[in-house]
């Protein structure tokens, strides 16, 4: 079983992990709670002319300059269509703060370490890099994200 | 009480650098009792205070170490023993201070050794007794004057200071009224305090932005007044907050003179430390960042960079050697310099270290320049302590300090002369600083460009003087008789705008010597921003150096000039490379670069001119021109215009449109009629085969093809027979003798006519050897134009030999050059130059000429 960014959970009972989950492009992720900072509505977006696609542009969120990352983009998702205005979650990574624009945010759902399983073998390689593993719920499958490897988007090297 | 002892470390630790500071310049200055007076009263203050609080360990220290002054006051002498006592002893209070500061409480131990050392000291030195044979070192003097210490010097005209039976009640109150270390009022303030701050202001100017959306909604609301009188106030508490965020650098640099202090006695060395320019302001963050860094590098100049004064006599330096620090402002970048005199790196163990590594092989590393040899201590694993120190002798951890450096955006480099000395110049860019930029608009998103590299703003259109011209896709703008390239923003950003007319304001910007227009649709205001750095995922766009918070709240992305200018292909980096002349042939070449003017005239093979010498490109229509006294002419500008054919093959078009080059001189133009205007390319010119028809140099290969490099020198006197004499005419009737060096054969070839009409004797040479031997011949000449690239012997060395030259000292020289940097200036104002004129300027040259035969003259 793949090992989980860093000992966040190590402090809970048991081994029952908090996720955020949200939807993108149809399917539902899962974020560790601790990761995440919070929740917002993306609004007077800058745009970066130049900018990897995955970037959605930048925005102030209370004082400090936040990078959206557009999940679907990032996730190589097909667009759902419904022009929707879209939420974001905030989260921090290596002492910058990121937006991931997702489609809708939904519920925090406690689950068992142990029930997460491995991707599928036959997901798709670049997708597969981004996810920590699969939860069967009930009606649906949850993918677990592997924040840091979402975030790690490879630029060209500097010019200067 | 917790606070009590937070408020006692704190003030503690500040009282103590002071103390630092100046029991170094006491030292020096063993008369002056102000200094004394001063450090007596921090440290007693110490002493009362610790006893206050109940820390019996400190308090005997400083209760010693008071002790020890106390018979300085006396009239001991302050040897270097002595004080390097109290300052071992102030470090070990120090040290008690960081545990409490951890544990609240003093750490176990006993301090009977420095007890010992200083009740014996004390008891040793007698007032009034000479100990001459205590003089173990002297050091010589910190900065005095031209340096801005962190600590007020107290006015000479003081009366001396009290001695020994002045009350110590006395003096603890008078260090607590702030007579003692500072000269204004200020408090401590927590920076996360100061952070949170300014994080509230921007929700508070989020704020009102929102209120003031809604009151411009209704029209004659009664909260108008209050709301922007809010406004008002919302603005000068952002401003105040975010100057609360900047330190002097001095911050940065308060330690170092105890610790050169300590170094030079530790290695026998007199080491002068002079500091810059310590006000300069930089954000807190940088700051912190920086301070190791630095440290550490002056460190390293007096171990490694500065010799032993033995040393320094045999190699003819005054003994004592010199650390200097230096910050400014520079084009948007804080620079900070270190410097040494000492013996500059040694270029054949990095190489041989370099090459030891792996990181380059034997055979490349022949080939690298010195310069391009120390580029190698930065190298990450170039250094490690223990090898260095005793392979390079230099360069301990400096990748360490790039790495740092690299941090916060910034950039370091190096120049080392052997023998001669070592400097460090670290460029900071505005990340984070407080900066003035102006708010442009293009195509529909705004952005920032930095205030100091704008020159002048224009409004551009589509008539009239300041014309946006293009030559296919390639916009300049003639600003003032030149061509400035225009760089589409809109392009470069790769934003839509649907091809936007030729209109709206260009924002003439300028890098280095390198002038360029950034056209923009609209210009709003300027506003002082805070720079923050770019997210790691667009850092790599070199068009943006960061990005900020405006006042109203959204986030805009601040336009790099550098980026821009390279992106134009500009010579910003050329400029480099001069300075860098020997690196490499390539880069010569580089320099060399000259800007084409490509057109086809009266046949299918190109022809092409040096764009800096065409004033206007211009396509009039055909029906305009007209025929007078046998010659086609055109109305220009309220002036006749005359029409000169490139060549018997070129006909002037009956209709439809007629593309020109247009030459201007004072109130004069010319135009040569061509058939098509083909592009403006940037090549090496180099001809290659000298032409035979009169107005053809010769050709030369352009972007592959075959090109006829058009003499300009040719076509002018066919309009006005009169063009070079008209104003130049020569001072008296004899010719002048000028020696013009320049490798290039087309230069030799343009600037000959063109100095001969203007009454000089010219001698055409293509080296500095041929020069040497012209001159050697007997031949005099009165003035040298000589150009600086050049192969072999380069225009600064020349001018140094000729100088050297009990002979030719006087001569004067005018330097030519492509790239007219500050730094090439400089480097020929040393080298000897009178002046400096830029390549294609000719009416400089020849008043430059004028001059320095007049000035010649008048001698």
């Amino acid at each position: 079983m793949p090992r989980e960014n860093g000992s966040i959970m190590s402090n809970e009972s048991g081994n029952l992990k908090e996720y955020v989950t949200a939807t993108v492009g149809g399917l539902l992720f899962g974020l560790p709670i601790l990761r995440v900072q919070d929740v917002f509505k993306p609004e007077r977006v800058t745009d970066v002319p130049l900018a990897p696609p995955e970037i959605a542009g930048v925005l102030n969120l209370r004082g400090r300059i936040v990078t959206l990352v557009d999940l679907r983009k990032r996730l190589d998702l097909p667009p759902t269509g419904d022009d929707q205005p879209q939420m974001a979650i905030g989260v921090e990574w290596r002492g910058e703060s990121y937006g991931l624009l997702i489609d809708s945010i939904g519920e925090v759902l406690k689950l068992e370490d142990e029930a997460r399983e491995p991707n599928p073998a036959n997901l798709d390689d670049g997708f597969a890099r981004m996810t920590l593993g699969v939860h069967r719920l009930d009606d649906q499958l949850l993918l677990v994200l592997d924040v840091g490897r979402v975030l790690d988007i490879t630029v060209a090297p500097m010019a200067a | 009480m917790d606070d009590l002892l937070r408020e006692f470390v704190t003030e503690t630790n500040e009282s103590l650098d002071v103390v630092d500071l100046e029991l170094v310049r006491f030292e020096q200055d063993p008369n002056n009792f102000k200094i004394l007076d001063n450090v007596f009263r921090l440290v007693h203050t110490i002493k009362g205070t610790c006893g206050f609080l109940g820390l019996p360990r400190l308090e005997t220290l400083a209760h010693a170490a008071e002790a020890l002054m106390g018979k300085f006051r006396d009239g001991a002498p302050a040897t270097g023993e002595a004080v390097t006592l109290i300052l071992a002893t102030i470090d070990r209070i120090k040290e008690i201070l960081e545990t409490l500061e951890a544990e609240q409480r003093e750490p176990e131990g006993i301090d009977d050794d420095l007890i010992a050392a200083l009740e014996c000291m004390a008891a040793s030195v007698a007032p009034d007794a000479p100990a001459p044979e205590q003089e173990v070192e002297t050091v010589t003097p910190p900065p005095q004057a031209g340096s801005t210490e962190a600590v007020p010097t107290e006015p000479e005209s003081a009366p001396p200071a009290a001695q020994a039976d002045e009350a110590p009640a006395v003096n603890n109150a008078e260090s607590q009224d702030g007579n003692g270390k500072s000269g204004h009022q200020s408090i401590r303030v927590n920076v996360d305090m100061l952070e949170h701050l300014m994080t509230m202001v921007s929700e508070l100017v989020l704020t009102r932005n929102q209120l003031l959306e809604i009151v411009r909604r209704h029209e004659d609301s009664e909260f108008k007044v209050p709301l922007q009188r809010l406004s008002n106030v919302t603005a000068e508490l952002q401003e105040g907050v975010m100057k609360t965020r900047m330190q002097p650098i001095g911050n940065a640099w308060q330690k170092l003179p105890r610790i050169v202090r300590d170094l030079s006695s530790e290695l026998g060395k007199k080491i002068n430390l002079e500091m810059q320019g310590a006000e300069t302001e930089l954000d807190r963050q940088v700051l912190d960042l920086i301070k190791d860094p630095l440290t550490h590098m002056v460190r390293n100049s007096a171990d490694h960079g500065l010799e032993s004064p033995a040393e320094r006599r045999a190699a003819g330096k005054p003994e004592q050697g010199l650390i200097r620090l230096a910050a400014y402002h520079e084009g948007g970048h804080i620079i900070i310099q270190i410097s040494d005199d000492g013996r500059g790196l040694d270029s054949a163990r990095i190489k041989a270290k370099a090459i030891a590594r792996g990181m380059v092989s034997r055979a490349d590393a022949e080939k690298l320049s010195e310069a391009q040899v120390h580029k190698f201590i930065f190298t990450p694993g170039f250094s490690t302590a223990r090898e260095v120190t005793s392979v390079s002798g230099r360069g301990v951890g400096m990748d360490v300090v790039r790495a740092n450096i690299d941090e916060i955006g910034g950039a370091i480099d190096v120049k080392s002369v052997a023998g001669v000395g070592l400097s460090f110049t670290i460029k900071i860019p505005l990340t984070l600083a407080i900066v003035a930029a102006l708010i442009v608009e293009v195509g529909g998103n705004h952005f920032a460009i930095p205030q100091m590299a704008v020159v002048e703003l224009v409004r551009a259109r589509n008539s009239g003087d300041h014309r946006i011209e293009r030559i296919r896709d390639t916009a300049v703008l003639r600003l003032r008789g030149k061509l400035v390239p225009l760089a589409r923003l809109t392009e470069m950003l790769g934003i839509d705008d649907g091809n936007a007319p030729d209109t709206g304001y260009i924002v003439v910007t300028q890098v280095g010597s390198h002038i360029f227009g950034v056209m923009v649709d609209a210009v709003f205001h300027t506003e002082e921003i805070v720079v923050k750095p770019m997210s790691s995922k667009l850092r790599h766009i070199p068009m943006f150096s960061g990005n900020t918070i405006l006042g109203d709240g959204s986030v805009i992305m601040i336009i790099d000039p550098n980026g821009i200018a390279q992106a134009l292909g500009s010579t910003v980096s050329a400029q480099l490379a001069v300075e860098e002349a020997a690196a490499a042939p390539d880069d010569v070449a580089d320099a060399e670069m000259t800007s084409l003017l490509v057109f086809r005239a009266g046949s299918t093979r190109p022809m092409a001119v040096p764009l800096s010498l065409v004033t206007r490109l211009e396509e009039i229509d055909a029906k305009k021109i007209e025929v007078s006294n046998g010659r086609h002419m055109v109305q220009y500008r309220g002036q006749l215009m005359p029409l000169v054919s490139m060549n018997e093959n070129v006909r002037v078009k009956g209709e439809g449109s007629q593309p020109l080059l247009v030459f201007s001189d004072g109130s004069r133009s010319m135009a040569l009629v061509v058939d098509e205007i083909v592009d403006i390319v940037e090549d090496h010119l180099d001809i290659q085969v000298a032409g035979d028809n009169p107005g053809v140099l010769g050709s030369a290969i352009i972007k592959g093809h075959a090109t006829e490099i058009v003499d300009v020198g040719h076509f002018l006197p066919l309009a006005f027979e009169d063009w070079f004499r008209r104003k130049e005419q020569p001072v008296d009737a004899r010719p002048r003798a000028v020696l013009l060096i320049d490798d290039s054969p087309f230069f030799r070839n343009m600037l000959t006519p063109v100095l001969q009409a203007a009454g000089f004797a010219v001698s055409a040479v293509g080296s500095g050897r041929e020069a040497f031997a012209l001159i050697n011949e007997g031949r005099r000449f009165e003035v040298v134009v000589t150009d600086i690239e050049m192969p072999e012997m380069n225009g600064f060395e020349f001018a140094e030999a000729l100088h050297a030259d009990p002979h030719t000292a006087a001569l004067p020289v005018i330097g030519l050059s492509s790239v007219v940097s500050a730094e090439a200036i400089e480097r020929g104002r040393r080298a000897g130059f009178h002046d400096f004129v830029a390549k294609f300027d000719r009416q400089g040259l020849i008043a430059s000429l004028k001059e320095q035969i007049e000035v010649g003259c008048a001698a």
